[in-house]
């Protein structure tokens, strides 16, 4: 194996009342990967996702972030989603989760906010130091709209998007908070082929700047294309892991799925 | 829906208010002669009313869904004649000088009564803009807002009347300590949403009032503080007339003040948080925006304004009691953020003015106004729920894909 992991997570646990989301769980990714999080529904992706980042307090645990280019190590247990963000650790969310009343640029300009700092006497006065701080927000979250293919768009507002561009928009917001690591919750959901062929190009270009990517998604045509390696959960636990070629030959994933095509 | 079914429902709705309204309307003791006189005739009339109104609104509903299903929503907000009109910086400018220099104007040929009413007009504007902040952008229910008005009253009441301090000292004090009690209130309720936020916030403002009406010793209780200096004017004694025209004045003054700062505001790193905060709470933290702080600095700010349109109140007054500050206050002035259209500054401006005018001028309808008053309430938000302005998001223009000029 290569250097520290970027994330390492071992024995990550999270019960709700009787029900125990996961188990045990270990997972690493490391700088530069593409790794994949695969799982029947129910099986605990989404929670997996949500514990990470603040959202659920894990009920036991360990989850230990080291940004890439010798940072130091920090432990996510009991930050805040906003803290884990500034971290450098941004998701975008299965149920799309837009603010859908600001327009498409607005709504990157947010991923702006956790790296920016003009605050109340700021926004009154309008100093010089406010107006580069705007003028940046802006110019960077249009690059960002460049890069994902919605800056013909930027003025509509996000709930007037089709699906599949909304999918897009979260992963742009979600950039727009500089990470060094990007959680994607079934991005291709409801996309038509096409669209999904689009992301898949999509999510490489962002893998080639360097960003490292942990993938939920039921798309096997798009997991087996774009991950170094993949998990697969099943009831809260780790049932595999390892390299495309593994997994589609693995038995207990093949019984997790019961008889689902696994192979691209 | 065919015509006989919609007949048929109107038809049940006007019974069940020939019922409802059978005691007030049908019934009439009369004490005098020691009889019970039945005017059957006034549950005709209600009948036949009732009905036709119900077709009126059913036909009017119905046209109006119509309407929105050929054309979007948002583009007929864009559309819209007050957005057109300040579309060009220019004609916004010239709209607003052309309102302003009528505003100075009106003092020199209305009576004294009339300035009154619309200095108090003008408050609300202040007051509307101030808790749309809290509402409107960032989507916090805030029932209990008159606390924060009467905080800003009392705090000018008790310094004016123990330690003599005049308006211009106790002004900043007075938003000041409002925007600490927007803190204190703010707390406790970082967790809540929706309902129960908004019963939180109503049960502050019941508390603030029943210290104020109960503690005697500090705020004189029930009979309240009177003899509450007026601004002064570089030390000049001013006479009834004149300190109206110059409470008028300084009510514009801040109302131009506030339109500015909030207009601002809502263009700025932190607006947007508020908003994002209002459309999706999970979303905004994972976006890296800090819920508690944002939280806490809308609810200290929208105080803020409660505050010093409390000075200006007691000021303006001189007299104070806590009869002013019931649940009503709080409930007028919410009114005016949702009539207006939570978020839009020109909408909560004009709906203040038509909040607080409109009673007064329709007075002559004696005492059907309250009445009228509900109504028009209640239309408007059937035929026009996203409030008189919507809420329009700034747009940029991007010059051949790159270096981004701004418009607003
Ligand atoms: N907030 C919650 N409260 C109770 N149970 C939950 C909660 N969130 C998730 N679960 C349960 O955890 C399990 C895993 O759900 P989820 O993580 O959404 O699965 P996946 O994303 O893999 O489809 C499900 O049984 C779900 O009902
Ligand atoms: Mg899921």
């Amino acid at each position: 194996m290569m250097d520290t992991p970027i994330l390492k997570i071992s024995g990550l646990t999270m019960d709700f009342g009787g029900i125990r989301a996961l188990n045990r769980l270990d997972l690493d990714v490391h700088a530069g990967e593409i790794v994949a999080l695969i799982g029947p529904n129910g099986a605990g992706k989404t929670t997996f996702f949500n514990c990470l980042t603040g959202i659920y307090a894990p009920t036991a645990g360990e989850i230990i972030l080291t940004p890439p280019q010798g940072g130091k190590s920090i432990s996510l247990k009991g930050l805040k989603p906003n803290q884990v963000t500034e971290k450098g650790l941004a998701r975008t969310f299965q149920n799309i989760r837009l603010f859908s009343q600001m327009t498409v640029l607005e709504n990157v300009m947010i991923g702006r906010h956790c790296r920016t700092r003009a605050f109340i006497l700021g926004a009154i006065f309008r100093n010089a130091a406010t107006r580069r701080e705007e003028r940046e927000i802006v110019e960077m979250s249009y690059a960002i709209l460049e890069k994902v293919g919605l800056a013909g768009v930027a003025n509509e507002f996000a709930k007037n998007l089709s699906y599949g561009a909304q999918r897009r928009l979260e992963i742009a917001r979600a950039l727009a908070t500089e990470p060094f690591l990007l959680l994607l919750d079934e991005p291709a959901a409801g996309m038509n082929p096409q669209e999904t062929q689009e992301l898949d190009r999509l999510i490489r270009e962002i893998s080639d700047d360097g960003l490292s990517i942990l993938l939920i998604e039921h798309d096997m045509k798009l997991v087996m294309s774009l991950s170094d390696r993949i998990f697969v959960m099943d009831y809260g636990k780790k049932i595999a892991q390892g390299v495309p070629s593994e997994i589609r030959s693995n038995p207990a994933v093949i019984k997790a799925y019961l008889g689902e095509e696994v192979d691209a | 829906m065919s015509l006989l079914k919609e007949m048929k429902k109107g038809l049940f709705t006007s019974l069940w208010f020939v019922f409802l309204t059978f005691p007030l309307m049908v019934i009439k003791v009369d004490p005098i002669e020691r009889v019970v006189r039945w005017r059957w005739e006034n549950a005709l009339y209600v009948a036949v009313g009732t009905f036709l109104m119900y077709l009126l609104v059913t036909f009017l509903m119905q046209r109006k869904n119509a309407r929105a299903a050929t054309e979007t929503e948002v583009d007929a907000d864009r559309e819209s004649f007050i957005h057109r009109l300040i579309a060009s910086p220019r004609q916004k400018y010239l709209l607003g000088g052309a309102l302003l220099a009528v505003a100075i104007a009106f003092p020199f040929f209305s009576s004294s009564y009339q300035t009154n009413v619309m200095t108090t007009a003008l408050m609300y504007v202040v007051l509307g803009l101030g808790l749309n902040i809290v509402v409107g952008m960032a989507g916090l229910l805030d029932l209990g807002y008159v606390a924060f008005y009467a905080v800003g009253a009392y705090s000018y009441a008790l310094l004016n009347h123990h330690f003599g301090l005049g308006f211009w000292a106790v002004l900043p004090i007075g938003g000041g300590l409002a925007a600490i009690f927007g803190i204190l209130l703010g707390f406790p309720v970082l967790r809540l949403r929706g309902d129960y936020l908004a019963i939180v916030t109503l049960g502050f403002g019941e508390i603030i009032r029943l210290i104020l009406e109960n503690w005697g010793e500090f705020s004189k209780g029930p009979s309240g503080i009177s003899n509450i200096s007026r601004p002064g004017l570089f030390g000049l004694e001013l006479n009834l007339d004149a300190a109206i025209i110059y409470i008028y004045y300084l009510m514009i003054l801040f109302m131009i003040v506030t339109i500015f700062i909030v207009n601002r505001l809502q263009d700025s790193r932190l607006g947007r948080a508020w908003i994002a905060l209002r459309e999706d709470e999970i979303a905004c933290q994972a976006m890296g925006i800090d819920k508690r702080k944002t939280k806490l600095v809308a609810f200290s700010l929208g105080a803020f304004w409660a505050g010093i349109i409390g000075v200006v109140f007691a000021a303006k007054t001189t007299f104070i009691n806590p009869a002013s500050f019931t649940f009503l206050e709080s409930a007028i002035i919410l009114a005016i953020v949702v009539l207006g259209g939570m978020g839009s500054i020109i909408g909560v401006i004009l709906a203040a003015l038509i909040l607080i005018l409109l009673p007064e001028y329709l007075r002559a309808l004696s005492e059907y106004r309250m009445l009228a008053f509900g109504a028009i309430l209640v239309a408007m938000m059937v035929f026009r729920p996203q409030g008189l302005i919507a809420n329009i998001r700034r747009t940029y223009i991007f010059e051949k894909e790159k270096s981004p000029a701004e418009k607003s």
